[in-house]
């Protein structure tokens, strides 16, 4: 009681002459405050489940459009045939069951940020004290020119998890030995900076037992990439003259493709014919970010780095892959550290508190192999209105690792992913 | 402050606490240890639970976090991705954290 103020008086005494009117509390006006999630990925649903941990009597409301979740991180894997699909599949449950989070499965269509309302594809509105909007990636089509969704068809993306993995690995099993397996990644920003190559790699295990002769081909629309020294000595080591990679400069970057022929056109050199082609588009925050007026021009959503309420609308905050929070990368992991500030920010906020300063973390495990694992980690603070990484701390796998660290890293990214997917979901 | 206005104080505070134990479901305090100790979890689990292959760190003795998070640091303990993270909290900082995993189950 040292610290009672003069403001503690007031609220003490407004909660007693409220709870001997209507016999019924301060509390209840807390418990009505209600915080809406839109979309129950890595970010969404990690905020969720921390705003409950965080403040119990916080009614939180999580809108996701598909009954289940089927995560990127390890659908590599699948394509590797490591993995199945059931196996990086979760639910919603245990969000309801064990946290108290109140789950709709609907699509929501728009935002009023004026009435503070969501609206959802089946009719119903929702009211909010805070919003979180974490929608994830939604693609650019037509920037190359003919890839569209029906494009993704014959020449998948695979870069929303789900039937497109599903996809990519019935095209991979049905190819011929001796095939061209053509992998095209974006220019930065995108969802997973290390995510092409560790495919390249996972790719490149399951042709080397079913198809030895097939070769993969990097159309990269960038002249470097995440991990890049780790990868190539990687390359070499497990999978010698199999993966080959194109830099933009001399001619990855694809402007067109053809989805008959299943063909890439890049800006400057030959055409090239794939067996099984993989284009990757250039990407911008998802749909409803758009549609509720939260993006810039590039079409990624501007936040304040240290509470991640949007730079355009009150009350609305964003997370994950869709808002700028570089030098954070757009990873889940990234996307789970940011929903637990920012779930700190809104129960700091509703309880008219300051929140203690934010601490930001990442870390990307690619597998090589199945056993052969490297890693890149950072920790991040605020400085100033700015997230920066600590200097000294994070960095790659060291280079000349022995191969039991490499093994252990393998085994140490399954346990990750057991750990951050029971963290979101469990 | 006088003496009246301390009562009137004390029988406000009695109702309102009364009325916070009658919530189900506390709400926590926001900590700084906590802020800090929610970053580990993408790899320990929530509070330290781990349920693959990551060691969980839930219910530690403070003295073992503490120790454990200067020698990643200082190298002395061997680490795949430790020595990487530990470097990112200063003694301050692991104190707190040590505290915080100590009071998990
Ligand atoms: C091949 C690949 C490998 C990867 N590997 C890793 C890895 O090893 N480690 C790592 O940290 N990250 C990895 N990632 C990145 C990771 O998947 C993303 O960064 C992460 O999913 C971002 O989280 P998010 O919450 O922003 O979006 P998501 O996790 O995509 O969640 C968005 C959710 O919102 C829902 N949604 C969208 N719009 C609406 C709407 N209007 N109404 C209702 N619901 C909606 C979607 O259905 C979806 O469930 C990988 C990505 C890829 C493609
Ligand atoms: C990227 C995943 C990752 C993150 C993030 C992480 N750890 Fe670890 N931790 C590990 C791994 C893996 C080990 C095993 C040692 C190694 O190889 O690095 C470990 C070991 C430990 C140990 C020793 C446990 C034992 O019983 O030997 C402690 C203590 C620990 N971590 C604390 C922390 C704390 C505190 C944080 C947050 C500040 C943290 N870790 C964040 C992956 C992680």
């Amino acid at each position: 009681m040292s610290d009672f103020t003069r403001r503690d008086f007031i609220k003490l005494m407004s909660a007693a002459g409220a709870a001997s009117a209507m016999g019924w509390p301060i509390v209840a006006q807390a418990a009505r405050r209600r915080v809406v999630v839109v979309g129950g990925g890595f970010g969404g649903a990690t905020c969720a489940k921390y705003i409950r941990a965080f403040d119990p009597r916080l009614k939180v409301t999580l809108i996701e459009q598909d009954t289940k979740f089927v995560t990127c991180p390890f659908s590599n894997a699948v394509l590797g045939g490591l993995r199945t699909i059931g196996s990086i599949t979760h639910g919603y449950d245990k969000l309801r069951q064990n946290h108290g989070v109140k789950v709709i499965h609907d699509r929501a269509t728009a935002i009023d940020p004026a009435a503070r309302k969501v609206m959802l594809a089946g009719g119903k509105r929702l009211r909010y004290d805070r919003l979180v909007v974490s929608p994830g990636i939604d693609f650019r089509w037509g920037a190359i020119e003919s890839y569209d969704e029906a494009a993704s068809q014959t020449m998948p993306h695979a870069w929303k998890a789900g039937p497109q993995t599903s996809t990519l690995r019935k095209q991979l099993e049905q190819m011929r030995d001796g095939g061209v397996v053509i992998i095209a990644p974006p220019v930065n920003p995108f969802r997973c900076p290390p995510g092409p190559y560790e495919r390249a790699c996972m790719i490149a295990h399951y042709l080397k037992q079913a198809k030895p002769r097939s070769k993969i081909l990097i159309y990269d629309a960038k002249d470097k990439f995440s991990k890049q020294p780790l990868f190539m000595q990687g390359w070499q080591k497990l999978y010698p003259g199999m993966i080959e990679w194109i830099k933009q400069s001399d001619g990855g970057a694809i402007e067109r493709v053809d989805p008959k022929t299943r063909t890439v056109y890049p800006v400057f050199g030959k055409p090239q014919k794939g067996d099984v082609v993989n284009v990757i588009p250039p990407q911008h925050a998802g749909t409803i970010a758009h549609t509720a007026g939260l993006v810039n021009k590039d079409g990624w959503c501007p936040v304040n780095q240290r509470t991640f309420e949007s730079a355009m609308h009150k009350d609305i905050h964003v997370i994950g892959d869709a808002a700028i929070a570089s030098p954070l990368p757009k990873s889940g992991f990234a996307a789970g550290s940011e929903a637990k500030v920012c779930a700190a920010a809104i129960v700091a906020s509703l309880r008219g508190e300051t929140m203690p300063d934010p601490s930001y973390v990442n870390t990307c495990y690619s597998l090589v192999g199945p056993e052969y694992g490297i890693s890149v980690a950072a920790v991040y603070r605020l400085k100033g209105n700015e997230i920066v990484k600590v200097k000294g701390a994070g960095g790659v796998s060291p280079k000349d690792a022995t191969d039991m660290f490499r093994r252990d890293e393998a085994r140490y990214a399954a346990g990750w992913y057991s750990s951050i997917t029971a963290d979101v979901w469990g | 402050m006088r003496q009246s206005c301390r009562a009137l104080i004390m029988s406000a505070v009695g109702v309102a606490s009364l009325l916070i134990l009658t919530v189900p479901g506390q709400s926590a305090e926001l900590t700084r240890g906590a802020m800090l100790s929610v970053s580990c979890a993408g790899c320990h689990g929530t509070d330290g639970n781990s349920p693959g292959s990551v060691p969980g760190i839930a219910g530690k003795s403070a003295s073992f976090i503490e120790s454990a998070m200067k020698e990643f640091r200082s190298g002395a303990r061997d680490s795949t991705v430790m020595g990487r993270h530990a470097k990112g909290y200063t003694d301050e900082e692991i104190k707190l954290i040590a505290q915080y995993f100590a009071n998990r189950k």
